[in-house]
């Protein structure tokens, strides 16, 4: 695992990519304990963690693929697959399911024209499933990139995303 | 030791055991999936699920897991009650959720420790109603097959994959109901030991490809006791037999040996047993040099007329039994029998038994290996000459976590905890090789040296322990010298390494110096050498030192003293340059080979014989630790295929010679020849003989529910005949008699009412993981310190037997050859299995990139070897050591080189690789299944 410094293997990390993840992995005794936070680092880069940039990550950390695709594969927030520019986390457990989150994700793929786990076409959007937002006593719950939407109801759906309703 | 209450009944246990183990060493059936005896305990699927009370009083109790509960004097539990019961039946019908129903398509049906424990349990109605998950399976490989959707996420294939075995291209991938245990990409499994998987899956998940291509279900297959034929280390193996073809080897449990696992030669390697290069009827070689077929009468009468005519020399083999190489000496006089080694490898077998034999240092089983908590491995690659010993290794590591654990007095079998506390903390293991080995990877230091600077290194160390000033080293050496003295000197059981790997005497006695400083610094030293065959040591035991070697036998044969040559079981291209072995043949005007599969000695046959293989003979072997072994046949041979001891003895008495009338039984030629051969003295002792009788029957090869008997030869006849008898062992070709209680060296198969998995061997051994109620198979020959010198062993150093080159000191442009063994390719017989092939590829040199710039070779241009030996491929690596060229020794191309021989190497213009073998079933589209 000698050649993990070398540049030309790593094509698929940028240097400030690498960059942050070395300083994750000066404060940690065992350079694959940053596995996670070098997964956040490149998606925030980048918006999803790709085959070769897995590989890449891999070999900086002297970890095999295989053992970084099964911490990657783990979480559910970490994109092995392409997502749109903001990803909407619909909650669907118990205390948003009594609320009727399934009426709102019919609604959402009916505005967007997307269904769970889709992309829109424009790539402004992916709809996933969320187990929990953590804030059940305002629930139905969901997240649109960053923001967190409480109580949502049909019509907040339609100020959310109304610039992109009938954009299929 | 602890007195502990199930239902009711009060039991004495084993302190240290988990309650799992002690139910199961109790003869009560508790079901359970993710601990494994050999990887202990992770409290992972909850199935071996029991109640256990506070006290007398306690009457609701609390489910704990039993691999989990230490037993503790006084403990209370219930495994019968309804609450233990219902929690149990319930586990298993969530496992079975997404379980697809395809047991009757499912190559683990009829041997699957899920249906067993499903069955067990009392589960039989389905609830669930809604979809099952279905996943992609992935392309493993050649030798594994992938079928995911039958997992039941135990964990046990990561967990042995992983941290038992050290692979890292098999994970665990996502979460909850996606579960997914494969690789990053498709592509074949890394790790050299993969095939356990398919022992280990309690599932279908992981199942043995080569049988799936050619199907029978364990009920269905024939099986006796054998040895593996892959290498030195003689696992014992359970090949299964259907209509006369090899089906599969499973693990035979051993635990002084393999324990429950074997290596992937071992496992896939008997597929030659198949080949349709296998001789079926002798062959006598015409004027116009083509082969007319003889039944065996004929054969026998041509072998027998020219044996009394000629003067007669016999080249033996160290991948045949000690019995056929006996009655081989015997046919042609100790004087003219060559064992069969190459003349170099000759010297080396020599010297690891003389070292062995001379040494006070104890000569380890595996388990023994297991055990040693400081190692130095000097010259060899153990993980591709004597692959289990790898495996036990990466073990031996672990004892530094098992010090940690008892500090804390955690139990051995809480896996979880121990590798979570030990971390990367392992106990010390040095390497000094020609370049990279697998195990680096768990080396506390290693380092690339060529072979005399191995040996001078290992000197170092000898020096060092004994406290004096170490012959001068050049720096870092002379410190790595101390460490690694201080390490082994600091261990309780320190074990050195090495064999004729590296094809260096040397360097084994380096190792054995090493050894030896150890236990005359009061340690409890092991020493343990490597040998590259089955019965490599079995071979230098019955022919000694003064045996005459190949060049020996062709120079009297060009004088006129020899005429007639008598080969066994033994392909001498092998042995020695294609000119060399032509030049020795060509000595002979008689050259009578037994064989079982067609190669280049029996094409230069006059009378070539059918051999029976392994699979379809008796006989002895003697691993590298000197244990004598037995296998026996597991199905009769096909044609005119005879085990070279029939053809061997047959001839004999033809010749009405002396020594064969009394021999009449294999039996009668095992004893005689422990009764000629004082270092085969304990070879009876190896198995029972012909006249073991368990309860009045022979042991029976096939297993009670062994079917089809009648249609299975229903295209020539619908009348079943009477099973053949067979005379020359214990056991019987057939499912009557009984398969209990009997020595170890005599367990054909195992299986137990309701306990149809490889996982009923539990019930053959004295506790789970124990040694088996019928002892330990096979006797231990050599005992250490039995002719204890005081005086350094000096070997002589085979010389570079080259014909192109003989000088010994590298030069510029001069490379010296040093052996780069494969466990895929190297060994004759493994390699001609298809599996093992597709795996193998052709063969290879390998440099530092320094020297290939020197050269101006680039990866995957060609070179020319000496003036004319071999143009192979050229790999770069930049482990090998300065001034070695490493070389895939046994595979394609290489068979003009010799180890150490100094060599030039020049660039192979416009040269291009060979075409690689197609994987035959690839192309069934990503995630296609292989069923």
């Amino acid at each position: 695992m000698s050649d993990r410094n070398d540049a030309a293997l790593i094509p698929a990390l940028s240097a400030i990519e690498l960059t942050e993840i070395d300083a994750e992995i000066a404060h940690v005794p065992y350079r694959s304990a940053v596995a996670i936070d070098a997964l956040k680092i490149v998606q925030a880069h980048r918006g999803w963690v790709s085959d070769e940039s897995l590989r890449a990550i891999a070999r900086h950390l002297d970890m095999s693929a295989d053992e970084l695709d099964g911490v990657a594969t783990f979480y559910n927030l970490i994109y092995r697959r392409p997502v749109g520019d903001r990803v909407i986390l619909l909650c669907n457990s118990i205390s948003c399911w009594i609320k009727g989150c399934e009426g709102l994700r019919e609604q959402i793929t009916g505005q967007l024209g997307v269904g769970l786990g889709e992309t829109t076409a424009d790539n402004r959007y992916t709809l996933l499933p969320v187990t929990c937002l953590g804030a059940c006593d305002k629930a139905p719950v969901m997240m649109v990139g960053d923001e967190l939407h409480e109580n949502v109801e049909a019509l907040s759906l339609q100020a959310i995303f109304g610039d992109s309703g009938g954009d299929k | 030791m602890p007195v502990i209450t199930i239902d009711g009944v009060a039991y004495e246990v084993q302190q240290g055991q988990n309650l799992l183990e002690s139910c199961l060493s109790l003869g009560l059936d508790l079901p359970y999936f993710c601990w494994h005896p050999a990887m202990g305990s992770i409290g992972a699927c909850r199935q071996c699920a029991l109640v256990q009370y506070q006290n007398a009083e306690d009457t609701r109790g609390r489910i704990v897991m039993g691999c989990m509960t230490p037993v503790t004097d006084g403990a209370i539990f219930s495994l019968a009650g309804d609450k233990a019961r219902h929690f149990r039946e319930a586990i298993v019908e969530s496992l079975m959720l997404n379980h697809p129903h395809d047991c009757p398509v499912c190559a683990e049906g009829g041997e699957c420790h899920l249906q067993d424990m499903t069955v067990m349990v009392g589960h039989r109605d389905r609830h669930y109603r809604g979809r099952k998950n279905t996943h992609r399976n992935q392309y493993l490989g050649p030798l594994i097959n992938h079928e995911m959707n039958r997992c039941i996420t135990c964990y046990r294939c990561t967990r042995y994959y992983r941290d038992y075995a050290g692979g890292t291209d098999l994970a665990a991938m996502a979460a909850h109901d996606h579960i997914y245990f494969g690789r990053h990409q498709e592509g074949v499994l890394q790790s050299e030991f993969a095939g356990n998987l398919v022992e280990v899956c309690p599932t279908g998940v992981f199942t043995d490809k080569t049988l799936v291509h050619d199907y029978t279900r364990k009920w269905d297959l024939q099986s006796a006791p054998s040895v593996c034929v892959g290498c030195g280390v003689g696992c014992n193996t359970l090949p299964g037999e259907r209509y006369g073809r090899l089906k599969r080897v499973h693990n035979r449990f051993n635990a002084d040996v393999n324990g429950y696992f074997l290596c992937d030669r071992g496992r896939f390697g008997a597929g030659f047993v198949n080949s349709e290069n296998a001789l079926s009827y002798p062959g006598l070689r015409e004027a116009d040099g083509r082969y007319r077929a003889l039944d065996h009468h004929d054969a026998l009468h041509r072998m027998a007329e020219s044996c009394a005519r000629g003067k007669l020399a016999g080249i033996g083999s160290p991948r045949t039994s000690v019995e056929a190489n006996f009655l081989l000496r015997e046919l042609v006089g100790s004087q003219n029998y060559a064992p069969g080694f190459s003349d170099a490898e000759q010297l080396l077998v020599n010297l690891a038994l003389e070292l062995q034999q001379q040494s006070p240092a104890v000569i380890p089983d595996i388990s023994t290996i297991e055990s040693a908590d400081a190692v130095l491995v000097l010259g060899e690659d153990v993980t591709n000459t004597a692959p289990r010993i790898a495996l036990a290794l990466r073990q031996s590591v672990r004892n530094k976590a098992y010090e940690l654990a008892a500090d804390l007095k955690l139990e051995t079998w809480q896996d979880a905890a121990i590798r979570n506390l030990a971390q990367d903390q392992r106990s010390p293991l040095f390497i000094a090789a020609v370049a990279d080995t697998p195990l680096d990877e768990v080396a506390l230091q290693r380092l690339s040296l060529a072979p005399d600077a191995i040996a001078a290194l290992g000197r170092a160390v000898a020096d060092s322990i004994r406290g004096n000033t170490p012959a001068t080293l050049a720096a870092p050496l002379d410190t790595l010298a101390r460490d690694i003295a201080a390490a082994l000197g600091a261990a309780k059981r320190p074990l050195v390494i090495s064999g004729t790997g590296c094809a260096s005497a040397p360097v084994m006695c380096a190792a054995q110096a090493v050894a030896n400083a150890l236990v005359d610094s009061g340690k409890q030293a092991m020493l343990c050498l490597c040998v590259p065959e089955a019965n490599s040591l079995g071979q230098a035991m019955l022919a000694g030192p003064q045996a005459p070697d190949l060049e020996q036998l062709g120079k009297r044969a060009a004088s006129g003293e020899l005429d007639t040559l008598v080969v066994l079981e033994n392909d001498l291209y092998r042995r020695g340059s294609r000119a060399r072995i032509n030049a020795l043949l060509e000595a002979f005007s008689q050259v009578i080979v037994l064989d079982g599969l067609d190669n280049d000695t029996t094409s230069a046959a006059t009378l070539a014989l059918p051999a029976a293989s392994f699979a379809e003979s008796e006989g002895t072997l003697v691993s590298l630790e000197g244990r004598a072994q037995r296998y026996f046949p597991v199905f009769q041979p096909r044609d005119e295929r005879r085990p070279s001891w029939v053809w061997l003895l047959a001839c004999m008495k033809e010749l009405e010679q002396p020594q064969a009338h009394a021999l009449h039984h294999f039996d009668d030629i095992t004893r005689a020849c422990a009764a000629q051969v004082p270092a085969l003295a304990g070879i009876t002792a190896a198995a029972p003989d012909l006249h073991y009788l368990n309860l009045g029957v022979k042991i029976p090869r096939q297993p009670p529910r062994y079917s089809g008997r009648t249609a299975m030869r229903a295209n020539i006849s619908v009348h079943e005949p009477k099973q053949r008898e067979d005379e020359e062992t214990a056991l019987a070709f057939t499912m009557e008699g009984l398969n209990r209680n009997q020595p170890a060296a005599l367990l054909p198969w195992v299986w137990s009412p309701g306990w149809n998995s490889n996982q009923s061997v539990q019930k053959f051994q004295t506790h789970p993981g124990g040694p088996l109620k019928g002892g330990t198979a096979g006797v231990r020959l050599l005992h250490p310190g039995a002719q204890h010198s005081n005086g350094p062993t000096q070997g002589q150093q085979p010389g570079p037997l080259n014909d192109a080159d003989d000088s010994q000191n590298p030069q510029d442009g001069r490379w010296q050859l040093v052996p780069r063994q494969r466990i895929f390719g190297s060994d004759e017989l493994s390699a001609l299995s298809p599996a093992i092939a597709e795996l193998a590829g052709p063969g290879y040199i390998e440099i530092n990139a320094v020297d290939a710039a020197a050269l101006g070779v680039t990866p995957g241009a060609g070179v020319h070897v000496g003036d004319g030996l071999a143009t192979l491929e050229v790999r770069v690596n930049d482990t090998v050591a300065a001034g070695c060229a490493g070389f895939s020794i046994g595979l394609a191309g290489t068979d003009n080189l010799i180890p150490l021989a100094v060599v030039t190497l020049s660039r192979a213009e416009g040269w291009r690789p060979r075409p690689q073998i197609i994987a035959r079933d690839r192309g069934t589209g990503p995630g296609g299944t292989h069923v």
